[in-house]
């Protein structure tokens, strides 16, 4: 990427989600998102959404070892959100006249798939999650989520000590790995 | 017991969290028994898994927070004006949107009007479509014609009465049971007349506008019951091209048509009905549509008002599913039974004509 050193200093920021970081690239950017969403059939809400979600897929980019933006954070932005908001035209039915072009687009396809796996994968974790019932889902949560140690997660759960609540989270995982991979391999 | 063991080894082993002795061992492990190393791929993947989905929860919650933090601040704006570049954009912007809500608003109040519309009225109200009974004005004129007629042979046409619709109609039990469009009967009573010109009084027993089909039952004491119905009432779907005939009372004499079937759905996909390819007239409507071997297959209620020889019969087995329906909430009905055998097969048209005329009737509806 050739922009500037600041540009890059954000999008480090972001990978490591640091609040003034991406405070300052949604400063920068959600007017411009909001106001074509807006401009375009969309509402307040549409527009939030939509801009999270190419946050989140620019977050997952900036993550990626081989990450390079080729272009301006907010040309890649608008890329992304332009195509978001295309699609979820068309599943509404409302894609009625061609959406106005405020800015060049970059080519952003290969991203957006990757995002849409992600999501993909997302959601089957978090279906898997919620179907486990508790106290299995917040000792998970505790323990890989939340980062508690063992003795505290004990401490909270009532067990008698560390190693019992570790059996247990280890009898959840199981089962937590049963139901996501279920799902998995079924294919998305 | 052991499962849990070997998780716990595995996860140790992927946070480094080993002695280097148990390590060794460990990897000794994984290369001897397939079965550990697939363990240890899949949790790592797993593992990682969790890690993207923590991450994606975290970015999440951060981005609701930043989002929240800087609407509070003023830096974002849900609601009045969108900042934007220049007053002519920000004008076109706000214009588009007005439209698009009057836009949005008219629609909804357009579908919701038709909506009520098409509740309030009969299928068969469209513009586009013509019933094929008869108007108070056709009516009169051929009441004027039949003048001298009805003068020496008294009508049954009670007195004061005016005649509003007219239409065809034909048997379906022998016992006076007469089938027709509901829209020829808008009137409060009927009368109707066989094809040699004698007029029954009749009453009207049931009205289905939903299938636009209605039952005559005829009343009067002249009325002698056919001792069986020459014609079979279709129960399955006819075929597309099959050739079928009519027989109705576009004039006070019977008319014989001819045509085919040319599609199996009605008017804009209507199920409930055929389109036929036959030229019919107001009067025709109620009359029988025959095929071949002389199965009623639908009764011809409409016409499209805008092409030629295009009309419409209701399927025959709409008049199974109205007549079961009537047996099932009215004692009345039970020995109503619609003619299943067909005798005119194999019989050349005239002669088939010839046994099938008395059965059609010609339908007066009458009001005050």
């Amino acid at each position: 990427m050739k922009g500037d050193t600041n540009e890059q200093a954000l999008l480090k920021g972001l990978a490591h989600n640091d609040s003034k970081a991406i405070e300052t690239i949604y400063k920068e950017n959600f007017n411009m998102v909001q106001s074509f969403i807006l401009n375009n059939n969309g509402s307040y809400d549409e527009a939030r959404d939509i801009f999270q979600e190419a946050m989140i897929a620019l977050y997952e980019k900036a993550q990626t070892e081989s990450f390079v933006l080729t272009c301006q954070i907010k040309t890649y932005i608008y890329s992304i959100c332009r195509r978001l908001w295309l699609k979820r035209l068309q599943q509404l039915g409302r894609y009625t006249t061609q959406v106005d072009s405020i800015e060049e687009t970059v080519a952003v396809a290969e991203d957006m798939e990757a995002h849409e796996k992600r999501n993909v994968e997302f959601a089957i974790m978090d279906r898997a999650l919620n179907s486990l019932g508790e106290p299995c889902k917040s000792l998970l949560e505790g323990y890989y989520l939340k980062k508690m140690d063992m003795n505290a997660l004990a401490r909270e759960f009532g067990y008698t000590n560390a190693d019992n609540a570790k059996n247990q989270k280890y009898k959840c995982l199981m089962r937590l790995k049963k139901l996501f991979f279920s799902q998995y391999n079924i294919g998305e | 017991m052991d499962d849990i063991l070997l998780l716990d080894a595995v996860e140790r082993y992927l946070n480094g969290e080993m002695g280097p002795e148990e390590r060794e061992y460990f990897e000794n492990l994984r290369k001897s028994t397939p079965e550990v190393d697939q363990l240890v791929v899949e949790h790592n993947m797993f593992l990682h898994q969790m890690d993207a989905y923590v991450a994606h929860t975290n970015i999440k919650h951060t981005l609701h927070n930043v989002h929240t933090y800087l609407l509070e601040r003023g830096d974002l704006n849900e609601g009045g004006e969108v900042p934007t570049r220049g007053k002519l954009i920000q004008f076109w912007n706000k214009y588009k949107r007005v439209t698009a809500i009057a836009a949005s608003v008219g629609g909804v109040i357009a579908l919701f009007i038709s909506g009520l519309a098409v509740y309030f009225s009969s299928a068969v109200n469209d513009p586009k479509l013509q019933q094929l009974g008869k108007d108070l004005e056709e009516v009169k004129k051929s009441q004027q014609y039949q003048g001298s007629i009805i003068n020496e042979v008294k009508s049954k046409i009670p007195l004061n009465a005016r005649l509003l619709s007219g239409g065809s109609g034909f048997l379906i039990d022998t016992k006076g049971y007469i089938i027709t469009n509901a829209h020829v009967l808008r009137g409060t009573g009927a009368i109707v007349i066989n094809s040699k010109g004698k007029e029954f009084k009749s009453s009207i027993v049931h009205i289905d506008e939903q299938k636009d089909l209605a039952i005559l039952k005829i009343t009067d004491e002249e009325y002698s019951p056919a001792k069986s119905i020459p014609y079979s009432i279709q129960k399955s779907n006819a075929d597309l091209g099959e050739e079928i005939f009519t027989l109705g009372y576009p004039r006070n004499e019977i008319v014989y048509g001819m045509g085919y079937l040319s599609a199996k759905s009605g008017f804009n996909g209507d199920s409930l009905s055929y389109q036929i390819q036959i030229s019919a007239n107001p009067g025709n409507s109620g009359a029988p549509v025959f095929n071949q071997n002389g199965d009623v297959i639908g009764i011809l209620s409409t016409r499209q008002a805008q092409a030629d020889g295009v009309a419409f019969a209701v399927k025959s087995r709409n008049i199974y599913t109205m007549v079961n329906d009537l047996k099932k909430n009215d004692t009345a009905f039970e020995k109503l039974k619609l003619p299943t055998r067909s005798t005119l097969k194999g019989e050349d048209r005239k002669a088939q004509i010839n046994r099938v005329e008395d059965y059609v009737y010609y339908v007066k509806a009458y009001g005050k």
